[in-house]
């Protein structure tokens, strides 16, 4: 067991341990900074999966953008939704919940299942690409050759994505303004 | 694999069992990111053509979109309605 396992399983367990626990607790706001860590933990994982721009990405989108949109989205919507939650905690299994639990849990042993039975380490074009020496290497420079490809091969998705993203925040803009000058 | 196997049913459970919309986002976003953390750990295996990770990015900035739409609309009913729980929403018209 060498130091990139041994870092790959504390990551997954910091991973595993704060989304448990951001679905676990009651409290909403534990369980946003909770989410941070599992995001930051990700990030993690990727590093540690050879793809470091995307755990940059993961970063900056996910840990600047998204967790700002959502602890600001959760200051203004208020003390109500806190009051709201505070004021259900007598019961910890009520019905709906042991039929969610049931739900994930039956999910967890179909996915576990197929990942048994396909057996990822050894599918036919993961020893091909091995063989062909196609698989990232931990010396290789990945960002250079993401910026190429995404210049060239994958050139429609960028745009088009990037038209998309302005769609959506345009659309949120105007969702939320307020309607009085509408 | 497993790993994000778990991921995925934490964030389903989320969602189905949360009272809250800001929750179940939250959970949306486990989904989505243990979708991601398949994508990249098999992007490895493909280092010309990248593949894994660039459909990585884009699920990323996809996942930024729908959320930025979501809390905006969330936002919005909660001034209609003063709750965001979803089981109490029960009407789309004005």
């Amino acid at each position: 067991m060498n130091l990139v396992q041994v870092f790959f399983y504390v990551m997954a367990f910091i991973t595993l341990a704060s989304a448990v626990y951001v679905a676990a607790t009651k409290n909403l706001v534990r369980s946003i900074f909770m989410f941070f860590i599992t995001l930051f933990a990700l990030a993690g994982l990727y590093v540690l999966a050879l793809a470091d721009f995307v755990a940059i990405t993961q970063i900056v989108i996910y840990v600047g953008g998204i967790l700002v949109l959502i602890l600001f989205a959760f200051m203004l919507s208020g003390k109500e939704s806190l009051n709201y939650i505070s004021g259900r905690e007598s019961k910890f299994i009520s019905i709906n919940k042991i039929a969610g639990l049931f739900l994930s849990a039956l999910f967890l042993v179909v996915l576990v299942n197929i990942i048994v039975k396909v057996d990822p380490n050894n599918l036919d074009w993961i020893k091909r690409s091995v063989s062909e020496k196609n698989d990232i290497q931990p010396d290789t420079n990945m960002t250079e050759n993401i910026g190429i490809n995404l210049m060239t091969q994958y050139l429609l998705p960028f745009e088009a994505i990037s038209v998309l993203l302005m769609i959506a925040l345009v659309g949120a803009a105007h969702i939320s303004r307020k309607e009085k000058n509408a | 694999m497993i790993v994000s196997a778990v991921l995925f049913c934490v964030g389903l459970y989320m969602i189905v069992t949360k009272q809250n919309a800001i929750q179940v986002l939250i959970g949306i976003e486990l989904m989505l990111n243990a979708a991601i953390l398949n994508l990249v750990a098999f992007g490895r295996y493909d280092r010309f053509a990248n593949g894994g990770q660039m459909f990585a990015l884009f699920a990323i900035v996809l996942a930024a979109a729908t959320t930025a739409v979501a809390l905006a609309i969330i936002l919005n009913v909660y001034k209609k309605y003063k709750t965001i729980d979803p089981g109490q929403i029960d009407q789309l018209k004005d």
